[in-house]
C-alpha cells in the first residue's frame, strides 16, 4: 500500500531554494580545480552552459549533487562547485538510484558518456530509465571512446575506423534516443554542445521534469573524433537538416521553398518529403506529451548516419509516478505514527513465538 | 493401551522427503514445540538448489535435522536418533548418515515398484533384511491421513498434502511435545481456507492419537529443559537475526537503513525480512544486478544514510569494484556475503567458507576493508551491530562473512534489551575543519581524526561542505585529484593503517581452556564454532586436554592473537575451504597452523573434528 504524500510534480519539488532576494551566478558554481579537457573539447561549452544555468534553478547549491561515471566527460562533477562523486564506469544511474531514493531534498543529475552509459553502464542506464527515478541524466555523446584515446563506441557509425577497427567497425550502433524511450523513458530530449541557448532550453524542461529525464548532448571530441557532428554547425546546412521538436507545431525542416515536413505515410510509418510535395493533412504535429511513445520513438528513427534529418529538442516528456516518490510513500504509510520506537523494536525482536524462562530450571512459558 | 516414557538427555532428529511434502514445516513445527518445552536446541535444514526437482528423485529430497537436549546444544547433531522418511528417496539419501540402532519411520504407502524404482532400489528394503540393523516403524502414512479425513470435502490430493501434519502428531507424541503451538500456527496460516484448516488440524491430531492409541509404538521419550539463563528466548535463523541485527543497528545509530540488493540464493531471504520492516525507516531497492544493488548502497551512503547489501558467492564477485570504490570514497557500507559453496555457481543451497580470502583481498589495488563473521545464528544479530559499529566509526565498507549454515540454522536466542544494545549515534560534518593559506575556514574531506583516521562525512544538504570524492586517488587532507607518487605511498599505507587500527576497538580473543594446561589450540572462526566446541567437549570428557578460541575479527584480528597462537605447541585449524585462514595466520604470524580442511557442502559434525584433534594430541599431548 502506499499513500498520497502529496506527490510532487517538478523535478525539484522538495529542494530547498534560496531564500528571498538570494542568488547565485555561475561563479558559485565553478570550483577551484583547473578544468583538464583537451583545448576545444565540446565539454567546455556544456560545463559554461550547465553553470550559468543552474544558478536558474534557485536552488540551494548544497542541495545540489553531481555523479559521473568514468570517461572524459565523467571529470565534470569535479569542476562543479557543488557535492559531486566521479565513481565506476557505467554505474552513476544505480548509485544515483540509491541517493535519489534517500534523499527527497536533493537535485540529482548523472553525467555520463556514450560508452559510459551505453557499453559498460547498458544496464543502469536502462533500468533508471524504466523505474523513473527522479535524476536528470546528461549523456554527452562525441561517438567516440576519448579517455582511453580513440576506440570506437557504440554509437560510433559502422564502419568506423579507430585503433582497435582497423578494418573498420561491423556492429550496428545504438540510437541513445530509441533506446531510452524503448526503456520506458519518461522525457527524453536531444541537444547539442554548439548552441548553449537551445542546451539551456532542454536542461530548464529536464530539471523540471520529475522522473528520469534523459537528456543526449551531441559533443565534439576534437581530438580522436573531430567533426562528428559538423555539418550540424555550419549555418546553412543546418537549417536544412535540423528537425526542431516544438510542442503543437507541425514537424517542418528549414522554410520557404526547400522546407521539409514529416508526413505520416499510408503505411502509418514516418517520412519526410518537400512541404510543397506533401497532403496539408499528413504532416505530422509534435506531441511530446503523448501518452504512446510510438510518434516519439518513429522520429528518432528518422537519424541517419549523414544527418539528412535530424530531430533535435524533446521527443517525450510524459508525467509517470516516480520510482522514488513510490518507495518513500510505502515507507510513510507503514510509519504513520512516526519511527519506530524502542518499543516496537523490542516487540519485532520478540516475535509472536517467544518464551520466558524464569530461573535456572529452564521452566517455560509461553509468551 | 499405556506406554512407558523414558526420559532422554538429547535427540537428533531429521524429517526427510520429497520437496513439496512439506518437511522444513514440520522441522520447523517440531522446532518450535520444543523450545516452548525449554530444551536447547539447534536446527539444520537442506534442501535441493532446484525448485521442484523432479518427484520422488534423489535430486528431489529435502530435509531438516533438529538436536535438543537436557543441556546446551553447540550443533545440529552429528548422526540422528530419528530418520523420518516420507518416501524411498528420502531414506535412501539419508540411510548413509544413520548410525545403526537408530530409529526409522518410513511412509509406506510411498514404497510403491515405482517410486523405489525412482530411488534406485531394486528390492523394497522395508520388506527384504537390509534394515536389519535399524528399528524400522512402515506407516500408511498417507493413507491413515485420508482415512482420517473421509468427511472433509477437499480433492485427495488436498487430503494427501495433510500428510505432514499427521507425521509431526505423531513425532509430537512420541516426545511428549505439546500442540498449542502449532494449532495457533495453523489458525494463523489457513486463516482463510477453513476447510484446509480444519483439515491439518485434524490429521495433527489423528497423528497424535494414533501414537497413544495403537500399539505401534510401545514408548515415549522426554527431554527435560535445559538449564538457562533467566531471560525471554525465541528460536532465530541465522539470517532472521541477521536482518534483524541490521534494523536494530540502524536504530540505534539513528540512520535510515537503505538495503541495495539483488535475488540471490541464500541471501534472498535477508532482502524478504528487510523489504517488510519499512515501519522502521528501512528503504529496500531490488536492483537490476548485483552491481547496481550496492551501487545503490553506496549512494544512499553518500548521502547519509546507512548503506547495505546483502549477497552471496558470485555476488560479492560482482560487487569488488564497488566495494574498491568504496574503499576510495572511505565512506561506510555493510556488505553481508552469506557464503555457499563454488566456485561460480557452485553449490547455490549448501554452506563453505571458500570467501574469505576473496573478501580480504578480491579487488584491485590496495583495497583493505574490515571482515566480520558471526560464530552462531543468534550470533548473526550481534554481528551486524558490530559491523555497523566498525563502518560507521572507521568509514569503511565492512564484508560479513555469514554462511549457508549459519544463515539457514537456528537456535534459542536470549533476547537482549534494546537499551543494552550498543550506542551506535554518528556525527556527520557540520563545519569547516581547516584553512586555507590566507587563514580563511575550508572544509577538507580526507583531513581525518588523528584517532581513528576516518575522515568526516559531510553529506550534501550542508552547506559549505561542498566537496567531490571519487575513485582516482585523492591528495591527503584535501581530497583533490593527486598523481603524485609520494601521496600515493601514502595514502595506500593511511588506508591500510585505518583498517589496522580498527584492532584498537575489538576485544582480545579469548581462550577456553578449562584445564589450563592444553598443549593443543583448536581455532575456529565463523560457522564452525558449534562443531568446534562440541568436540572440545567430546575430547575433553575423555579427559585429553585442548584449548579452544573462536575469531569473530578476521580483520584486522584481536591484537593478541599472535600471542595466543605462539603459546601453543600446536594449532589446529578447521576450515570449510582448503585453509584460506591459516594461509593468512601463517604468513602473518609465521605460525605453522595445521589446516584440518572439508567443502562438503555440510558443516563439520564435532565427533570427525575430535577424531583430528585426538590425533594432534598423540603427537603433541600424549597422556
Ligand atoms: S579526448 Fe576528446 S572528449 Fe576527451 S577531453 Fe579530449 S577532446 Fe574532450
Amino acid at each position: 500500500m502506499t499513500v498520497d504524500i502529496g506527490m510532487p510534480s517538478r523535478g525539484t519539488d522538495g529542494v530547498p531554494t534560496l531564500a528571498e532576494g538570494e542568488k547565485l551566478s555561475k561563479r558559485d558554481f565553478t570550483s577551484d580545480q583547473e578544468v583538464r579537457w583537451c583545448p576545444g573539447c565540446g565539454d567546455y561549452v556544456i560545463l559554461a552552459a550547465i553553470q550559468s544555468f543552474l544558478p536558474e534553478l534557485g536552488l540551494k547549491r548544497e542541495n545540489i549533487v553531481c555523479i559521473s561515471g568514468i570517461g572524459c566527460s565523467s571529470r565534470f562533477p569535479y569542476y562543479l562547485d557543488t557535492y559531486g562523486m566521479h565513481s565506476i564506469h557505467g554505474r552513476a544511474p544505480a548509485i544515483a538510484t540509491g541517493l535519489a531514493t534517500s534523499r527527497p531534498d536533493l537535485s540529482v543529475w548523472v553525467i555520463t558518456g556514450d560508452g559510459d552509459a551505453l557499453s559498460i553502464g547498458g544496464n543502469h542506464l536502462i533500468h533508471a530509465l524504466r523505474r523513473n527515478v527522479n535524476l536528470t541524466i546528461l549523456l554527452f555523446n562525441n561517438k567516440i571512446y576519448g579517455l582511453t584515446k580513440g576506440q570506437y563506441s557504440p554509437t560510433s557509425e559502422v564502419g568506423k575506423i579507430t585503433k582497435s577497427t582497423p578494418l573498420g567497425s561491423v556492429d550496428r550502433p545504438f540510437n541513445p534516443v530509441s533506446l531510452a524511450l524503448g526503456a520506458e523513458g519518461t522525457f527524453v530530449a536531444r541537444t547539442m554542445d554548439s548552441d548553449p541557448k537551445h542546451l539551456k532550453s532542454i536542461l530548464r524542461a529536464a530539471a523540471a521534469h520529475r522522473g528520469t529525464a534523459l537528456v543526449e548532448i551531441y559533443q565534439n571530441c576534437p581530438i580522436f573524433n573531430d567533426g562528428a557532428f559538423e555539418i550540424l554547425k555550419d549555418r546553412d546546412e543546418r537549417a536544412g537538416r535540423i528537425l526542431h521538436l516544438t510542442d503543437g507545431a507541425p514537424l517542418r525542416i528549414g522554410e520557404g521553398e526547400h522546407a521539409r515536413v514529416v508526413v505520416r505515410t499510408d503505411a502509418g510509418n514516418l517520412a519526410v518529403v518537400a512541404e510543397s510535395e506533401a497532403d496539408p493533412a499528413r504532416i505530422v504535429v509534435h506531441d511530446a506529451a503523448a501518452d504512446d511513445p510510438s510518434q516519439a520513438f518513429a522520429l528518432s528513427r528518422l537519424d541517419d548516419p549523414a544527418f539528412t534529418q535530424v530531430p533535435m529538442g524533446i521527443f517525450r516528456n510524459v508525467e509517470r509516478p516516480t520510482y522514488d516518490d513510490l518507495v518513500r510513500s510505502q515507507l510513510a504509510a507503514a510509519a504513520p505514527d512516526g519511527p519506530a520506537s524502542d518499543a516496537d523494536l523490542a516487540a519485532l525482536l520478540r516475535g509472536n513465538d517467544a518464551w520466558d524462562v524464569a530461573d535456572s530450571l529452564g521452566r517455560s512459558s509461553l509468551k | 493401551m499405556s506406554t512407558s516414557i523414558h526420559t532422554l538427555d538429547k535427540v537428533v532428529i531429521r524429517f526427510a522427503g520429497d520437496s513439496g511434502d512439506g518437511m522444513q514445516l514440520t522441522g520447523d513445527r517440531f522446532t518450535s514445540e520444543t523450545a516452548l518445552l525449554g530444551n536447547d536446541l539447534s536446527t539444520l535444514p537442506n534442501f535441493p538448489a532446484e525448485i521442484r526437482a523432479p518427484q520422488g528423485t534423489l535430486p528431489g529430497v529435502s530435509s531438516f535435522q533438529l538436536h535438543f537436549a537436557d543441556h546446551d546444544v553447540l550443533t545440529p547433531g552429528d548422526a540422528p536418533d530419528v530418520l523420518v522418511a516420507m518416501n524411498p528417496a528420502a531414506l535412501r539419501a539419508n540411510l548413509g548418515d544413520l548410525p545403526r540402532g537408530a530409529t526409522i519411520i518410513v511412509n509406506g504407502d510411498e514404497f510403491s515398484k515405482r517410486n523405489l524404482a525412482k530411488a534406485g532400489y531394486a528390492a523394497n528394503p522395508i520388506e527384504d533384511d537390509s534394515l536389519e540393523s535399524w528399528h524400522v516403524h512402515s506407516l500408511p502414512l498417507t493413507s491413515i491421513t485420508v482415512e482420517a479425513l473421509t468427511s472433509f470435502d477437499l480433492t485427495r490430493k488436498d487430503k494427501e498434502r495433510a500428510k505432514n501434519m499427521f507425521a509431526l502428531g505423531l513425532l509430537l507424541w512420541m516426545y511428549t511435545r505439546p500442540l498449542v503451538g502449532t494449532e495457533s500456527f495453523l489458525k494463523t496460516k489457513f486463516s482463510d481456507q477453513p476447510e484446509i484448516l480444519a483439515a491439518n488440524l485434524k490429521a495433527l491430531h489423528a497423528g497424535h492419537a494414533y501414537g497413544e492409541t495403537t500399539e505401534a509404538f510401545s514408548v515415549q521419550y522426554s527431554v527435560a529443559p535445559a538449564p538457562m539463563p533467566e531471560g525471554t528466548y525465541r528460536n532465530i535463523t541465522g539470517n532472521l537475526a541477521m536482518a534483524y541485527g541490521m534494523v536494530a543497528a540502524a536504530h540505534r545509530a539513528h540512520l535510515p537503513l537503505v538495503l541495495g540488493s539483488y535475488p540471490i540464493t541464500p541471501a534472498s531471504d535477508l532482502l524478504h525480512t528487510l523489504s517488510r520492516m519499512k515501519r522502521f525507516g528501512v528503504t529496500t531497492i531490488q536492483a537490476e544486478d548485483e552491481i547496481a544493488a550496492i551501487g545503490s548502497a553506496l549512494g544512499a551512503a553518500f548521502g547519509g544514510a546507512l548503506g547495505a547489501t546483502t549477497t552471496s558467492g558470485p555476488g560479492l564477485a560482482l560487487k569488488s569494484e564497488t566495494i574498491g570504490l568504496g574503499v576510495s570514497l572511505e565512506l561506510p557500507l555493510l556488505i553481508i556475503d552469506v557464503q555457499r559453496g563454488g566456485p561460480s555457481t557452485g553449490l547455490p543451497t549448501k554452506t563453505e567458507q571458500a570467501d574469505l580470502l576473496q573478501a580480504m583481498f578480491g579487488r584491485n589495488g590496495e583495497s583493505p576493508v574490515a571482515v566480520v563473521a558471526p560464530s552462531t545464528p543468534s550470533d548473526c544479530f550481534a554481528i551486524a551491530l558490530e559491523a555497523v559499529r566498525i563502518a560507521t566509526t572507521y568509514r569503511t565498507p565492512v564484508i560479513v562473512l555469514s554462511d549457508g549454515y549459519l544463515a539457514n540454522g537456528s537456535e534459542p536466542w536470549r533476547l537482549p534489551a534494546v537499551d543494552d544494545l550498543p550506542d551506535l549515534s554518528v556525527e556527520y560534518a557540520t563545519e569547516p575543519n581547516d584553512q586555507d593559506e590566507q587563514g580563511n575556514p575550508v572544509f577538507h574531506p580526507y583531513k581525518r581524526d588523528l584517532d581513528t583516521l576516518a575522515r568526516p562525512w559531510a553529506v550534501p544538504g550542508t552547506a559549505g561542505l561542498e566537496h567531490r570524492v571519487g575513485g582516482l586517488e585523492k591528495a591527503d587532507v584535501t581530497g583533490n585529484i593527486s598523481y603524485d607518487p609520494a601521496n600515493h605511498d601514502r595514502m595506500v599505507r593511511l588506508r591500510a593503517d585505518k583498517i589496522a587500527g580498527i584492532a584498537q576497538s575489538i576485544p582480545d580473543l579469548t581462550v577456553d581452556d578449562p584445564s589450563g594446561e592444553a598443549r593443543l589450540l583448536l581455532l575456529g572462526w565463523g560457522s564452525t564454532y558449534g562443531p568446534c566446541a562440541a568436540a572440545a567437549r567430546l575430547v575433553r570428557a575423555t579427559g585429553a586436554r585442548v584449548a579452544h578460541a573462536h575469531l569473530r575479527h578476521l580483520n584486522p584480528f584481536p591484537r593478541n592473537l599472535g600471542e595466543v597462537l605462539r603459546s601453543y605447541d600446536r594449532v589446529m585449524l578447521p576450515e570449510m575451504n582448503l585453509g584460506q585462514l591459516a594461509m593468512l595466520l601463517r604468513s602473518r604470524y609465521l605460525v605453522d597452523v595445521q589446516s584440518h580442511t572439508a567443502v562438503r557442502g555440510t558443516p563439520f559434525t564435532g565427533a570427525e573434528l575430535a577424531g583430528a584433534i585426538t590425533e594432534h594430541l598423540k603427537e603433541v599431548d600424549p597422556q
